[in-house]
This record gives C-alpha cells, structure tokens and sequence, in this order.
C-alpha cells in the first residue's frame, strides 16, 4: 500500500507536468488540426533559459530566491512565446493550404533545428539545477513527498484554472472555441484568424515554459534532448484526452503520470523482477496504442473524422 | 449602397460566376434567384470574402471592399447568414448570439439586441443555454439570422435560409425576414425558392450557369413567363 500512494503522489506531479505540456498541443490541433511536433522543444528551451538565469542570479549572491525563480520563470515564458509564434510563423503558416504531411515535416525539421541550436548555446552535457531550495519532505501514510512536488501541483492547478477562465470566460476564449468549430464563419463574425492561430501557440508555449521549470526543478537536471520524450508523452497524454479538447488533456496528463508512475512501481513483481522500474516509459506508449486502437478519439474526444 | 461590376469566381480552371454585375439600394430587398448549381452561393462567397474572387469589382458605399479581408467586413457593416447556418455548434445559443457582437464593446447595448433577436425568436429565448448543436436545423437557421443581426449591420446578405426547412418554419423564418427589412436594413436574399424570395423581395435577378440572365422588379418576374417556367415549375 505504501508503494501504491507513493507512486500516486509521483504519478501526479509528473502528470501535472505531462497535463501542461499537453495543453499546447491540443490548443494548437484544435484550432488548425496540426501536431506542433516541436512543442517539446518549446518546453526544453523553456528549461535552458530558466536554469541559464537562475543559475546566474544565484551566483551572483544576494537575491532573494523567490526572485530569482520568478525571473527564471519570466524570462523562460517570453523566450517561449516568441518562440512558439516564431515558429508558427515561419514553419506552419505558410504551409496552411498545403497537404497535411508537409507542416508534419516542417514540424519534425523545427525540432531537430531547436536541439541542435540548443545543443550549440548550452553544451552536449546535462546541467545541474543549482542546489537553492531547502527540500522539505512531508509524510503521510508512509508515502513521502516534497515541497517541490507541493509547488508544481499547486502552480499546475492555478495555471489550468486560469487557462479554462481564459478560454471559457473571456470574448476571447469564445473567439478561440469558435475559430475551433468554424473558422470561416468566426473570420465572418470579425474575428482575425491568423491572430487566433498565433495566440493558440503562444499560449501553449507559455503552458510548456511552465512546465519546462517544473520539470527541471524536479529532475534537478537538464538537457538539450530532454524535450523529445516529454513531448512524446504529452503528445500521448493529449491523445488519451482526446486530442483537441482542453480539459482532456488535464486528465489525460494527469492520468498518464499515475499510470506510469504505478507501472514503474509495480513492474518489477509483475514480471518477477525480469524488467525493472527504468522500463517505465513503455507504459505511456502502451497507451498511446491502446487509445488509437481502441478508442482513437480518445477520453473526451468526440470528432472522429479527420480534419485538414 | 451595393454594386458589384463583372464578378468572376472560378474553382481550379472552372468559372462559376462569369462576370454578373448587379446592385443593391440602401433600404430595399434585392433577390438573386437560381437553380442548384447557378453560381449564387459562390457569388455570395466572394462578397463576403470567404473565397477569393477571380475579378470584378466589389464597391460597398463607394469603398472597394473586394480585397479586404473577411474579418474586416463585419466592421464595414456587412454581415452574413452562411449556407447550411454555419452556427457553432459547442457553443451555446447565448454565446453565439455574443459571437455575432464580437466586433462591439458597448455591452448595454449588446444586452438590447440580444433582447430584440429574443423578440424576433422566442424559441432562441427558450434555448438560451442549450448548445446549437442541438437546436433542429429551423432554431439554427433563426440562430444564424440572431447572430448576423447583432453585429448591427447596414447590409444582411442571407445564403438560402429556407434550405432544408419544414414549410411552416420556413414561414416562420421568412415573416422574420420581412420584418427585419420593415426596420429598414438592406438585403440581398439569395434562395432557390423563387417564388418565396420574389414575393418577399422588392427587385430580382435571376441567375444561370454563373450569369444574370435576368432582372427586373420582383412582381413583374413573379408573372414573366420565362420565370414561371422554369423556376415556378407552370
């Protein structure tokens, strides 16, 4: 039992992670149908910057740490967002008439562009997360967690709530959800398509800066090929939701942490110790085939035809 | 306050619309009336931007608006009931009511018109909160004529809005219509049902395989016996 609500409280901060990463692919695929293949990208430039400054104004002494991670996360949102609207810019739109492969490729090419530009700035090494917060562990019913994992789960579930607020309070959002539905007739009601287009990425890439700090905070490491397999697995988070629907991808993150995190914990007695805990990603891809075999519309999805 | 000059709309290397020229007062009701097929919806796509016209001129009081884009007509005071309604179907009646407002700020106003669409459709009333993908296709179209109206036009173009209808929402649809031009907007009426559209209309045009092959008052084509051949099957 032990085991159980310790990978339950591991499998949910991971999912928090894996839900805001999620969230920028399926805002994106449910305004113009296209996979941002390089959002995991978005979110490991998102890592690099913040480590970058936080590291500096941690050795440059004398700034208080809340500070510092703010300016961390501040500065690795802007980076994001000038960068998931660059790449929009540069890479999708002007490929939008154009047969669904070719932004697929585009996609995988602005991928491969941003690690190695990424390899390039910050080195083929992992980077360690300078040691600034006191780690504070809490038990409760023999599970431990930390107060790291507290923070990540807590700034998740404000960041989601602000998000839903955006999309289904504000006129904005509206114009977003209508642009998903219809967007000949959204342009018709005055609404600016490219700028809906535009604010889809930059969101996301937002969400995926947020994440990208989490992320590092918890692992305490970094990495210019970090971003491939976390996408990978929102990607598959946002699938499991239902590709295109935002509260999916909430729970389709969230519940691809805990079933990973509950099949780390457990594959070692299931196969006998045969495979151990390190096998751990081949459950999120189990999923991934399990839906689109079974269910490719996933958990909330309701579209079933493919949309150019 | 309209006047369209040798519009041409063609799809790969096919003309649809092949150089009609027509016009619309400010204040009258003007139908273009066809077969299946004649080109009016692609006429009226080009109007409204959502397709790119192949030449022609396209002046609306007195401003070339063939170029602009279509999310800036809507702020010229044109608005448009799309074929098929085009309402957003997870979207809520009230919301795509609001939708229809997105252009305007000033909300006490917004909250009259929406009060005034209301009046014209108690049905929409009723279904406030519903989803408009669940309203039956006669609350949609009403829904889709709600939406236009509140963005305030000066100029309504509606794109076959007896399509698909029960005859007697057809009705419904259509006594809504001319009340809306008794309040003195303009429109141009495009519709398969000639005669529906020549009775409720004050002028006509009568289009074929992307030409206006005629026009003239709507009384005098409802009694022209070429009309009444071929589009009022007698």
């Amino acid at each position: 039992m032990d085991i159980f609500l310790q990978q339950l409280i591991n499998g949910l901060t991971l999912g928090a992670v894996y839900a805001l990463v999620a969230l920028g692919y399926t805002m994106v695929y449910g305004i113009i149908g296209l996979i941002n293949f390089a959002h995991g990208e978005v979110v490991m430039i998102g890592t690099m910057v913040a480590f970058t400054i936080i590291t500096a104004l941690a050795s440059a002494g004398g700034v208080p740490t809340p500070i510092i991670f703010g300016a961390g996360l501040l500065a690795a949102v802007m980076c994001c967002m000038g960068l998931g609207w660059g790449l929009e810019r540069v890479a999708y739109r002007p490929l939008r008439h154009a047969p669904r492969l070719a932004p697929l490729i585009t996609a995988i090419g602005m991928s491969i562009l941003l690690q190695n530009l990424a390899m390039i700035v910050w080195g083929r090494n992992y980077i360690n997360f300078p040691q600034m917060i006191d780690k504070v562990s809490y038990e409760v019913g023999g599970a431990i967690f930390t107060n790291v994992q507290v923070a990540i789960v807590l700034t998740a579930g404000v960041t989601m709530i602000g998000l839903l607020y955006l999309i289904f309070k504000t006129k904005l959002g509206a114009a977003m959800r209508a642009t998903s539905q219809n967007p000949h007739v959204a342009a018709l009601m005055g609404v600016n398509i490219n700028r809906v287009i535009s604010l889809a990425f930059i969101i996301g890439s937002a969400l995926g800066a947020i994440a990208g700090l989490m992320v590092g905070s918890y692992y305490e490491i970094a990495h210019y090929q970090m971003g491939f397999m976390l996408g990978l697995k929102a990607f598959t988070a946002a699938v499991l939701g239902g590709i295109g629907n935002m509260a999916g991808a909430m729970v389709g993150g969230l519940l691809l942490g805990v079933i990973e995190a509950l099949g780390a914990g457990y594959i070692g007695d299931l196969t006998g110790g045969f495979l151990g805990s390190h096998y751990q990603d081949i459950f999120a891809f189990m999923v991934l085939i399990i839906v689109l075999m079974f269910r490719p519309s996933g958990l909330f999805g309701e579209r079933t035809g493919e949309r150019a | 306050m309209l006047q369209v000059n040798g519009l041409r709309v063609a799809y790969g290397g096919i003309q649809a619309v092949k150089g009609i020229t027509f016009h619309v007062e400010e204040g009258e009701m003007v139908a273009l009336i066809g077969a299946n097929g004649a080109g009016k919806t692609s006429t009226l796509k080009a109007l409204a931007r959502m397709l790119d016209s192949a030449g022609g001129s396209v002046r609306y009081r007195g401003k070339e608006i063939n170029r602009l884009p279509a999310h800036d007509l809507v702020r010229e005071g044109i608005a448009l009931v799309p074929e098929g309604r085009g309402v957003f179907p997870r979207l809520t009646v009230a919301e795509n009511l609001e939708m229809g407002a997105f252009i305007r700020n000033d909300k006490s106003e917004i909250v009259r018109d929406m009060a005034h669409v209301y009046d014209h459709f108690p049905r929409l009333k009723e279904r406030e909160t519903q989803l408009a993908g669940t309203l039956s296709g006669g609350e949609q179209q009403m829904l889709a004529i709600g939406r236009a109206l509140m963005s305030r036009p000066k100029l309504l173009l509606l794109d076959e809005p007896s399509m698909g209808l029960a005859p007697i929402m057809v009705q419904k649809i259509f006594e809504v219509i001319r009340a809306v031009a008794a309040e003195g907007m303009t429109i141009l009426l495009i519709e398969q049902n000639a005669k529906l559209a020549l009775e409720t209309s004050k002028r006509g045009y009568v289009m074929e395989s992307g030409q206006i092959t005629l026009t003239d008052e709507s009384q005098a084509l409802l009694h022209n016996p070429k009309v009444r051949e071929a589009y009022l099957g007698e």
